[in-house]
This record gives C-alpha cells, sequence and structure tokens, in this order.
C-alpha cells in the first residue's frame, strides 16, 4: 500500500463525513491549540518582559541602589519586611559619596518619587507619579521630548518650579491645547510647564505616559520625601560587563560607607533588570511545566477518540478488508493502511489545531495588552504530537483490521 | 497429466467446529487440473463446494492432505505466504463482484498490482491493459457505483487477471446478473480459456457449468462424478 494512497484514502473519508470527522478531531485539535497558543503567548510575554517591561521600569544596563527592592515577586515573610524597614534610607550624600568614588565611567541620577494630585485650571488628575529627579534621569530612561525640553542640571541646582509632563498626562490636563508656559500644580505646589515626554505606550494596559517629571530639589520635593532622602539612586553604565564591576564597586563602597562588618548582611538593595524578571521567568517556568500535562491530557483524549473512530471503520470496511487480504495484502500492508489512516486524521485534526492556536495568538495580540509572538518550532511540535498521536491510536484497529479472516470478512454484508 | 498439473489436490479434508458439533465440509478429495483447463465444479448447497473454493483459493487451509498449485505447496503455508500465493498465483471473481466502492475502476484493477509491489507506472499501464481486454477502456475513471453489473463483472475480472495468475477462479460469477450479461461475461471467461487461461468456475446452476470443458460434482464433503463436456457451450458457438 503505497503512503500517498493511504493518506489520500483517510482525507476523502474525512472529507465524506466531515462533522463526524470534525468531533472526532477535535480533542486532537484542542491539544495542539493549547500548545501553540500557551508557548505564543509566552514566549511573547519572554520578548516582552525582557525588552519592555525591564527596560522601561529599569533602563537597560542600568541598576538602582535602594534600601529595599522595588519589584518583588513571590512570598516575603514578615521578618524580611521588619528587617527592609529597619534598613537606612539612601541619602543625597550616599549618591554623592558614590558619584565621588566610583570608577566605572557611569550616568548617575538621584531620584524620588510619590502618587500626587496635578491640577490645571479645574482640571485634576489624582494618583499622578510625579518623580523629582536629577537631569541625567531622561538619558537614562532613554526619554525623548516631543515637546518643549527638558530641564538642565542648573536647574536641579537652583531647585527650578518646573515640570516635564508625561504625554498622556499632558493630553489629559489640557486636551489638545498648548501645554508649554502653563502653571500646573502637583499637590497644590505651582510649577511651570517646560516640556511633554515623547509617548512610551502601555505595559499590560497601564499607561506609562502618566507622570511628572521635576527637578531634584524643586518645592514638590518636601511632599516626596524627608530632606536628604532619595528613593533610588540610578546607575546606568555602558555594557553589561561594566554594569556587573560597577554592581561590585557600589556594594563595596556601600557597606564601607555603613560600617558594616563581613559577616553582616548588607542592608541596602540593588535593583538590576534581572532581578525584576525574576518572578516572570518563575511564572514562566510554571506555564512551561504545566503545558505539557494540558497538551497530554487533551491528546491523550483525542487519542482514544480517534481510536475508536478507526475501530468503527475497520467494522464498516470489514468486507474491503477482506478483499484486499483475498487480493493479496498481508498483514503488515493492512496493519500500514490503517495506521497511516490514523495518522493522517490525528494529523488533519493537528494542522486544525494550529490554525486555531494561531488564530487564538493573533487574537491575544489584538485585543488585550499581552503580547504574543508565535514559535515555529512549536507548530513541528504540534504536527508531529498529532502524527505520532494518529499512529499510537491506530495500533489496536490496525492490528484488528489485519488479523481478520479474508473468508468472514468477505461474507460480511 | 501430473507434469501438466497446475493443481494437484490429494486427500484433502476440511474440517469445522460448530457448537461442538465436527462438521465435515470435504472428506478426502484428490483431484488434479491441468493448465489450460477449463473446469467447473457443482453440487447441491452443502455439499462442500464452498469450502473447496476457498481451499483451492488459498482463503482457507485443510485440515489434512496436500495442495500443490503451480508447484508449491500451500496447505501447510502460513497467514502471509498464503497472501502472496493469492496475489501471485490466483485471480478471484465473486459473485458480488467486491469491488472497492469509493476507487475508481481502475484503482480497482492496480490493487493486486499495489500488494505485489509493483512500481506506479507499470501498474497503471498493465490495468489499462487489463480493462481494455475485457471492453472497458472508456470506463476505467469510473467507480462502481456508476457500472452496470456487467461492467462491474468485467472490472473484476480485468482485476483477476492483471497479475497474470496460474488459475482463474470464479465463484458463481453470474450469480447476480440478468441471462443476457451472464451470456456476455461467460463469452468472457471463454475467450480467456481459448487465449490459454486456466479457468476454475463453482457453480450450482447446471447451464453455466455447460460453458466448461469438465465438470466435477461434489456431494457430501467428495467427488461424486467429474466429467469431460462434449459440447461447450461457448466452445461451440466460437465453432459455429
Amino acid at each position: 500500500m503505497p503512503l500517498f494512497e493511504a493518506v489520500r484514502l483517510a482525507l476523502s473519508s474525512i472529507r465524506a463525513q466531515k462533522l463526524k470527522s470534525f468531533f472526532s478531531l477535535v480533542g486532537v485539535m484542542i491539544g495542539v491549540t493549547f500548545l501553540i497558543a500557551v508557548v505564543s503567548v509566552v514566549q511573547g510575554m519572554n520578548v516582552y518582559m525582557t525588552d519592555k517591561f525591564a527596560g522601561s521600569l529599569i533602563g537597560v544596563n542600568t541598576f538602582q541602589l535602594r534600601s529595599r527592592p522595588n519589584i518583588v515577586t513571590g512570598d516575603v515573610d514578615g521578618e524580611q519586611w521588619r528587617e527592609w524597614n529597619r534598613r537606612p534610607r539612601i541619602t543625597t550624600d550616599d549618591a554623592e559619596f558614590i558619584r565621588e568614588r566610583l570608577t566605572v565611567p557611569a550616568r548617575m541620577a538621584r531620584a524620588g518619587f510619590d502618587q500626587l494630585t496635578v491640577r490645571w485650571e479645574g482640571r485634576e488628575a489624582a494618583q499622578i507619579q510625579v518623580n523629582t529627579v536629577d537631569a541625567d534621569y531622561f538619558a537614562i530612561k532613554h526619554w525623548d521630548i516631543a515637546e518643549g525640553r527638558a530641564f538642565s542640571q542648573q536647574e536641579v541646582q537652583v531647585s527650578a518650579d518646573v515640570v516635564v509632563l508625561g504625554w498622556e498626562l499632558a493630553r489629559r490636563l489640557f486636551d489638545g491645547r498648548d501645554p508649554l508656559g502653563q502653571t500646573v500644580t502637583l499637590g497644590g505646589l505651582p510649577h511651570r510647564v517646560i516640556g511633554v515626554v515623547a509617548e512610551q505606550g502601555n505595559l499590560f494596559g497601564i499607561s506609562l505616559d502618566k507622570f511628572a517629571v521635576v527637578p531634584l530639589t524643586s518645592p514638590v520635593r518636601r511632599l516626596v520625601n524627608r530632606p536628604r532622602v532619595i528613593d533610588d539612586f540610578h546607575i546606568q553604565t555602558d555594557n553589561v560587563a561594566q554594569m556587573r564591576l560597577a554592581m561590585d564597586e557600589v556594594t563595596a563602597l556601600m557597606r564601607a560607607r555603613r560600617g558594616l562588618r563581613p559577616s553582616e548582611e548588607n542592608n541596602f538593595h540593588l535593583e538590576t533588570a534581572e532581578g525584576a524578571l525574576e518572578g516572570w521567568q518563575k511564572i514562566s517556568a510554571i506555564l512551561f511545566m504545566a503545558l505539557p500535562g494540558l497538551v497530554a491530557i487533551s491528546l491523550v483524549v483525542g487519542g482514544i477518540v480517534i481510536m475508536n473512530i478507526m475501530l468503527m471503520a475497520v467494522a464498516e470496511r470489514t468486507r474491503e478488508i477482506g478483499v484486499r487480504k483475498a487480493l493479496g495484502a498481508k498483514r503488515k500492508d493492512i496493519m500500514a493502511q490503517f495506521i497511516v489512516e490514523s495518522a493522517t486524521l490525528s494529523a488533519t485534526g493537528a494542522l486544525f489545531g494550529i490554525a486555531s492556536g494561531l488564530l487564538l495568538a493573533f487574537a491575544v495580540r489584538a485585543f488585550t495588552p499581552l503580547p504574543a509572538a508565535v514559535a515555529p518550532w512549536s507548530i513541528g511540535v504540534g504536527v508531529g504530537l498529532g502524527v505520532l498521536v494518529g499512529m499510537v491510536a491506530g495500533i489496536l484497529p490496525a492490528r484488528q483490521a489485519s488479523r481478520l479472516d479474508p473468508i468472514a470478512a468477505m461474507r460480511q454484508e | 497429466m501430473t507434469d501438466q498439473a497446475i493443481i494437484r489436490l490429494a486427500g484433502i479434508t476440511r474440517e469445522y467446529l460448530m457448537g461442538g458439533e465436527r462438521i465435515r465440509a470435504l472428506a478426502g478429495i484428490d483431484l488434479e487440473i491441468g493448465r489450460n483447463e477449463y473446469v467447473a465444479i457443482m453440487g447441491p448447497s452443502g455439499s462442500g463446494k464452498s469450502t473447496m473454493m476457498n481451499v483451492l483459493g488459498c482463503l482457507d487451509t485443510p485440515s489434512s492432505g496436500q495442495y500443490w498449485l503451480n508447484g508449491h505447496e500451500v496447505s501447510r503455508m502460513a497467514d502471509d505466504d498464503l497472501a502472496r500465493i493469492r496475489n501471485r498465483e490466483i485471480g478471484f471473481v465473486f459473485q458480488t463482484f467486491n469491488l472497492l466502492p469509493r476507487a475508481s475502476a481502475l484503482s480497482n484493477v492496480e490493487l493486486p498490482l499495489v500488494y505485489a509491489g509493483t512500481g506506479a507506472r507499470e501498474r497503471r499501464s498493465r490495468a489499462e491493459e487489463a480493462l481494455a481486454r475485457v471492453g472497458l477502456a472508456e470506463r476505467m475513471h469510473h467507480r462502481p457505483n456508476e457500472l452496470s453489473g456487467g461492467q462491474r463483472q468485467r472490472v473484476a475480472i480485468a482485476r483477476a487477471l492483471v497479475n497474470r495468475p496460474s488459475i482463474l477462479l470464479a465463484d458463481e460469477p453470474t450469480g447476480n446478473l440478468d441471462s443476457a450479461t451472464s451470456v456476455e461475461i461467460m463469452r468472457v471467461f471463454g475467450e480467456l480459456h481459448a487465449e490459454g487461461q486456466t479457468v476454475v468456475l463453482v457453480t450450482h446452476e447446471p447451464d453455466i457449468a455447460e460453458h466448461a470443458h469438465r465438470v466435477v460434482v461434489l456431494r457430501d464433503g467428495r467427488i461424486d462424478t467429474d466429467r469431460r463436456v462434449e459440447h461447450p457451450v461457448g466452445a461451440a458457438s466460437a465453432v459455429a
């Protein structure tokens, strides 16, 4: 029995009974759909988390000196929280100490932040993140200025009461009017708008453009932090290797400055994109562990359904099998015919599964903030699994067919 | 005669167990059929005719005795070896045609060659040749349900011939056909015999058996009579 012939035969019986075939293939189809869709979403998330999440929240080749972690994933026990709360805050003096001694070339910016209400002529935006920063903060964040300008370090030194708005905040307050030169209040304190940062988009549907940036020393700073205290000290290097070097130096400098003994743990924290990604990596590892189970269950169910369909096909075509044997088909010819047919059936289900998986992945990308990137290997695995399930499911029916007695089989009506 | 024998049966018995009862369908058959003979095997129902047909067609193995087919001792062969013998040595024609309903006439005729492992190109040309031989060159892409009964049986004959078997084994080949079509089919058998084909016909209809040159009648699992036909129907008309 030539392979092509058997495949053609299987396809024609699928076409002949479309509805029955659909139901028989739905199990395999769902399994492969799962595979493609979940892998696509997880892969997409991977790219997203690495590029966008870590990039926009922390910055490329950048780390932050903080008193304690900012992005916390997983369980933190009470003891840990109390230890974090006991830690001394990072101060502008710590930052100066590091700035003077760090040997790795780096761009640095002190920053504080808090949620404040921003108002302009009766309009207001509540819960806006206001950042009090050094001028280099714009460069570290890779922010482009859409309108106006960023502030300079001179303006930081003279405590200028100026503000640069995020794109979404500017749109909400000014609604198309020119914000430049207008005076907004941040937590009630007036600041003159000198610029608007270009649109950043969103992260999981949360706008990255609802913020205001003011000089570290601007009037609003007293609403954000106690005098001389900052929330984080951003340090950006040229590459990863230099970042590691800088992190080692900062650790050593901070330990020396705080007089920590070798036995004592660091009482400060260096936040990196890697650290922030740790949580995501845990989640994706769990998904990738759960995925084979999900796929396996649907494929086993799909395989059982296909096995039943094939047993029915053998019963329906007993006479055909008898004729084939009379004409010289050996057991292995009959085996091969039904296994190929079963594999073709199942592979067809897998192809539909791939189509619906891709569709699902694109739908996720189009209608949710979650990204999805189809992994080519998952398509290959999908087809392979489809064929394999069909072959395994076909063994029993094919064996039954191959053992039929041709005389009895041909007598069957 | 022995050198020429294409079929030699010696002491063939076939017993079945049916509900604890032993049924002796064949009770010791000795028979030789020579090359290019045209033999009809007859007998009333229960005479062992069907069992005889199955044994001759290598679809069934005898309980005892020996069966040589074209020099092969097939009486002790296993399943797959019998399949190979059926494929190469025997061309079956059945009462109910037994064509595959979803395949074209051409594909049906190609089927024995598929199992013989013949290449696609040769398969096609030989199947076309066989269909042309039975006068169906025009209809080879039709499916069985698009053909008349006589045409279906011609397809079946083409399929039986395509592997150039040593015997053509026909089981009530006209049983499902009207008398005019029956005559037509019997003429085809007559022509094939005239061309040198060995033909064995299993039938219970005396007038069909009269087309053969030799009639073997079974009764109770034994050969009752074995006679030559003086003026076979087909041969007579061919002469006339």
